[in-house]
Formats: structure tokens, sequence, C-alpha cells
């Protein structure tokens, strides 16, 4: 018989016994859905914490100061000013590992307009910072070298700022605010950037070239840089050689002898991001483990019902080899019947699969991800079981003595 | 008698089934030629061997002793799957039980030993159509067996075992299971068969249906008793002169 052929024997043969074919079949459709849907959760969320390390920065290296001591109770990194604007030059030309490093300095502020105010982050830094952290412009520019060199007074507005001040839908470039009752003018608003993987949000401040926070924000010591400095390493494979090399860089720097404490710290986020990614992945893998021993059960119940079909159609196969039929025909008919019941229940799972990752979704607002992938190999796997479990139904349909099988009550 | 020019030749064939320690002859040194053209009857009490030896000749079974020659073949060592193809090209079977498969209509019961032959699904419909207008059928060939008597279902396994153009019918109590009017119809298709040049084997207990065969070969104990050529007892039915005109 033509493999066509057999398909359509095999077809007709479940089509005669609709509703035991369609319960068999359930097995492998609630296996198969159950999958797609878990695995959906599961790179939902890992894509999720992906997306919010990837605008975090890729491969963030955060360089603070040291601490202060007053009395024995030690202030915290970055409350002693150890970092200088030369060691920031330093970190920029002698480690080739590093591609951009920009200071950041920090203060909150009240932004105001005619007739609003917010009171926000205002972060002094370098045009880097912005490369560092993948993070373009809605509208307008970024200021330049020659703003930054001149100090002038220019500033850029996150989305969430803007909302508060202009509401939505505004473009205030050009328009003047008052930082510290100093006009500045707006020369850009920042792409939407969303919320940090602790859930601040990153669109909730406005940047001034560094020189200008130092001359009207915050005065300070010229020498020293007070705030951090973010790097942003080559590759990611590269992010904890140029901590190292950093590190030493400034420990040289700064005159430390070995076996004292650094004045510095560097915090290296993308471990953090591939800690986080771990986790979701295990999830991942537990949800499609629970789901695979439910196809592997759906694999189960095919097998079972093919047994009972052998049994119950004995006489059917005796007179099909009676008339004609090869051992491996009857092997390759009851194969097949196996074969078009897991992978009809394999695409009709993945239908409700992906249906019910998108209700998931909408309903309780989890992200779900339906990767392509994951559905080519559910249905493989699940066609894999068909012949796994259908195989021994098969074999031992095949091995039947048509004499007896004829006799068979 | 048997010569070795015979379609069917069994020479010296025994038959040994091996239950667990206990060891069963069904048939002992069987030798048997049987011409093309004959209408055999097999008979013989339960035990006595008579469906072992038509397993053998079915190619259901293989002798342990012996050698079957079928037109000239020994099939007697053939392995499974080369007696599945010989029954297909060369031999039709009709059970006691008709055998036809629930739920199918009677022709893809007709068609079904083509399926086997590698018969696209339209010459087999046609072919199927075939046999069972040959057999009387012509109105029924959508029916399911469950809508169908008895007799129509037997003429149903008929037009199966007939739809290959075998050369042997085999024939295993074909009556067993119908009225005497009805048995009577299918003798007389049966017949109608023969008369037309293939070869008929029948097994059978009742002697009143051996009566119709051109021979009829008895059987005790594995053994063959007697074997007498005689005058066929033709069939008569009204009801059968319809068939049989359908047929020539």
């Amino acid at each position: 018989m033509t493999p066509l052929e057999t398909l359509r024997v095999a077809v007709y043969a479940l089509l005669r016994n609709k509703l035991r074919s369609f319960l068999t079949t359930l097995g492998m459709i609630i296996g198969v859905a159950a999958v797609i849907a878990m695995v959906a959760i599961g790179e939902g969320a890992k894509a999720q914490v992906e997306q919010s390390f990837a605008s975090m920065g890729a491969n963030l290296l955060v360089v603070q100061s040291g601490t202060t001591m007053a009395g024995g109770s030690r202030g915290g990194f970055g409350t002693l000013p150890t970092l200088t604007w030369e060691d920031l030059k330093a970190i920029q030309t002698e480690i080739p590992s590093v591609r951009y490093a920009a200071p950041v300095l920090r203060s909150n502020a009240q932004v105001l307009t005619e007739d609003q105010n917010w009171t926000t982050s205002v972060s002094g830094t370098t045009p880097e910072y912005f490369e560092i952290r993948s993070w373009s412009m809605a509208s307008g520019t970024f200021f330049g070298q020659s703003e930054i060199d001149g100090g002038a007074k220019v500033v850029l507005l996150g989305q969430t700022v803007v909302d508060k001040l202009y509401g939505p839908y505004v473009d205030p470039v050009g328009q003047m605010v008052r930082i510290m009752n100093v006009p500045f003018q707006i020369v850009g608003v920042l792409a939407k950037k969303g919320q940090s993987p602790m859930g601040q949000d990153y669109d909730d401040a406005v940047f001034v070239p560094c020189t200008t926070f130092q001359a009207k924000i915050q005065g300070g010591l010229q020498k020293y840089l007070s705030g951090s400095i973010f790097v942003g390493a080559a590759s990611s494979e590269t992010t904890a050689r140029a901590q190292a090399q950093i590190a030493e860089l400034l420990r040289d720097r700064h005159h430390i002898q070995p076996g004292i404490d650094d004045d510095f710290s560097i915090r290296n986020l993308t471990e953090m991001a591939s800690a986080q990614q771990e986790g979701t992945e295990t999830m991942t893998t537990l949800l499609a483990s629970i789901a695979a021993v439910s196809l592997l059960v759906g694999g189960i119940g095919i097998m079972n019902i093919m047994l009972v079909s052998v049994t119950e159609r004995t006489r059917e196969i005796g007179l099909r080899m009676a008339v004609g039929a090869k051992p491996r025909d009857i092997l390759a008919q009851f194969l097949v019947e196996a074969l078009a019941l897991s992978f009809a229940g394999g695409l009709i799972g993945v239908g409700l699969g992906v249906m019910s990752a998108y209700r998931l979704a909408l309903q309780f607002g989890w992200p779900t991800l339906v990767r392509p992938e994951i559905i080519v190999i559910a249905v493989g796997f699940s066609a894999l079981v068909g012949v796994g479990f259908g195989l021994y139904p098969a074999l031992k349909a095949s091995r039947l003595d048509p004499i007896n099988a004829l006799r068979f009550e | 008698m048997t010569g070795n020019d015979s379609f069917i030749v069994l020479r010296q064939v025994g038959k040994i089934y091996r239950m667990g320690d206990v060891e069963v002859t069904a048939l002992r040194d069987i030798s048997l030629g049987i011409q093309e053209g004959e209408f055999v009857a097999v008979m013989g009490a339960s035990g006595s061997g008579k469906s072992t030896l038509m397993n053998i000749l079915g190619c259901l079974d293989r002798p342990t002793a012996g050698r079957y020659l079928l037109a000239g073949r020994d099939v007697s060592q053939m392995s499974r799957g080369e007696l599945a193809a010989i029954r297909n090209r060369m031999l039709g079977f009709v059970f006691q039980s008709f055998n036809l498969l629930a739920r199918t209509s009677a022709v893809d019961n007709v068609g079904l030993p083509l399926q086997y032959a590698g018969v696209s699904y339209r010459e087999r419909h046609q072919r199927a159509e075939e046999a069972l207008r040959q057999v009387g059928l012509a109105d029924r060939l959508h029916h399911h067996p469950s809508q169908m008597s008895g007799g129509q279902q037997q003429r149903v396994a008929i037009a199966r075992a007939l739809v290959t153009k075998p050369r042997l019918i085999l024939a295993d109590e074909p009556t067993g299971n119908l009225d005497s009017r009805t048995s009577t119809e299918i003798l007389a298709l049966l017949q109608e068969l023969w008369r037309s040049g293939l070869t008929v084997v029948m097994v059978t207990h009742e002697l009143d249906i051996a009566e119709y065969a051109s021979r009829v070969v008895m059987m005790k104990d594995g053994c063959i008793l007697s074997d007498t050529r005689r005058q066929a007892r033709v069939a008569d039915a009204a009801v059968e002169s319809a068939t049989a005109e359908a047929v020539l």
C-alpha cells in the first residue's frame, strides 16, 4: 500500500470511532496546550526581565566613590568624593575594553514652567551617558560637547516629566523651564524608557550638561566628581575584564596599597541581569517539565487505546491478513493511526495553547511569548510520542496469526 | 492423482501443533492433488483436520512436514509476507461468519483485497461494483453489513473473494450461519463460479451440502478416509436463475 493509502485507511478507521478517537486525542491536546501555554508564560517573563535589563543599559558598570567615616558611622558609597574628573578621563582613554564612560551627578530639584511644577531627579552628564543606556530622543537633539564646554543652560526632559508639566502629546522643545531658579531651554525630549528591574521610573528625570550641573545646581569641588561614573563595556564578554581593569587603574591612581580596601565601588549590572534571567529560565524549565509530564500521560493514553483497538479489531486484522495484508501493512496501519491521533492532538493543542496564552496575557496581564520553535518542538514531540507509544500495539497487531485472529471472539 | 501437473499438489503434508509440552498431530501424511476447475468438498467431524487442511491450502498456515505446490510453486517454505502476496493474488476466502468490516459499505468491503494489491481507489471501486453485480447485489453497493441479511452478507463476502480474480476459492463452512433456502442460493453461486472455470474447495460437515461438489474428500484423525468423484447435485432454485443470468 502507498503511504497515502495507509493514511486514508487509518483516518477512516479513526472516524469510525469518533468519540473514542477524540477522547484519546484529548490527552495529547491538553498536554501540548499546557506545554505551549506554560512555555509562553515562562518566555514572556524572561523577555520582560531581559527587556528591563536592556533598558537599564547594555554591559553596564557603575563606579561610585568611597564612603565617609564620621565617629565610627560609615556613610555608604558615594558619600566621600574620591573619584576625580581625571579618573574619568583615565578610564575613558586607558582601558580599551571600555567603550563609553560618562559622569552622572544627581540631585532632586523642582522643575518649573509658567503654570506647573514637578520635583524630579536632575542629572548632570555627558552625551555618552545616553549611548551607554542606549537611550534615544523622541524629539529635539542631545546636547553636545560645545554645550558641555560652555556650561550651556540646556535641558533634556524624560517623558514622565513632559507629561506632568505639559501633558501628553505636547512637544515642549524650545520652551523654557526653571530649575533652582535658573532658566533652562528644553533642547530635547527623551524616548520612553520604562521601568528599572526594581520598578523605578526611568522617564521621571531631566538631564543637563555636567558642567552646568556643577555651576548652577549643585556647587561642588572642581577636582572631584561628586557622583558616579557610568561605564559601557565594549561587549558583555569584556564587562568583567573592564571591571577588573578599572579597579586596578583606580587603585593605582588613588595610590592604594595592597591589602587596603578600595575607596570606590564598581557594580556590574550585567551579572545581576544574568542572575535574574537564570531565575526565569528555571521557572520556564519547571513549567515546561510539568507540562511535558501531561504530554507523556497523553502518550500513554494513546498506547492504551491502541492496545484496546488492536484487541477489539483482531478479527479485522485477521481478515486483512487473509486477503493479502502483509505484516508490515498492518504495522504501518496501526502506527499511522497512533501517529494521526497524536499529530492531530498536537495541532489542536498548539491552537488551544496559543489561544490560552493570549487569554492569560489578556486576563491577568501576564506577559506571554509564543515562540515558533516551541510550536515546532511541541508538534514534533507529540508525533514522536505517537510513534513511541504506537509502536508496541502496532507490532502486536502485525504479529498476530491470521488463523487465530480470524477465530477470535 | 498427485501428479506434479495438478493445480494443487500436497505431498506427504503433516502438521503438528505444539501446545506447551503437548504435541497435537492435526494432519499426517496427506497427499492430495486437485485439478484446476474442480469443486472439492472437504468433509469430516470436528477435530478431523479439515480446518487445518483448509488453512494450509489457503496459505494461512505452513505445514510442518511435506510439500505444498500451488500452481507449480512451492509455498510450504515461504515467509509470511510472501504468503500474504500469494493469498492476495491467487486465493479468495469465504468464511462461515462472513467477516465483513462493520460500518463499512459493501463496495468498500469488497474492494479491501485490492487495497493490498496496489489498485487505485477508482479502479477498486469499479471492480468492487462489478463483483457485487456478479453476485446479484448491484442494488446494495452502499449498504453496511448491518443493513443486509445473512445471505446478502455472504454474497458480499463472495464478491470480496472474487474481486482479485483469483484461481482458487476457499470456502470454510460457507452456509454454516444460513438457513437452508439461503444456503441453496449461496451454493448455486459457488457452482456458478465453478462452472465459469474457478477451482472451489469447500469445508463442510454436512453431507447434503457436500453433495453440491464434484468431489468429496472425507477426513478423519488427520488422514484422508475417502476421496470420491461424483456427479454434483445442481443447486436448484428459481431464485438463482436470475443470478445466473446476471453472471452470464
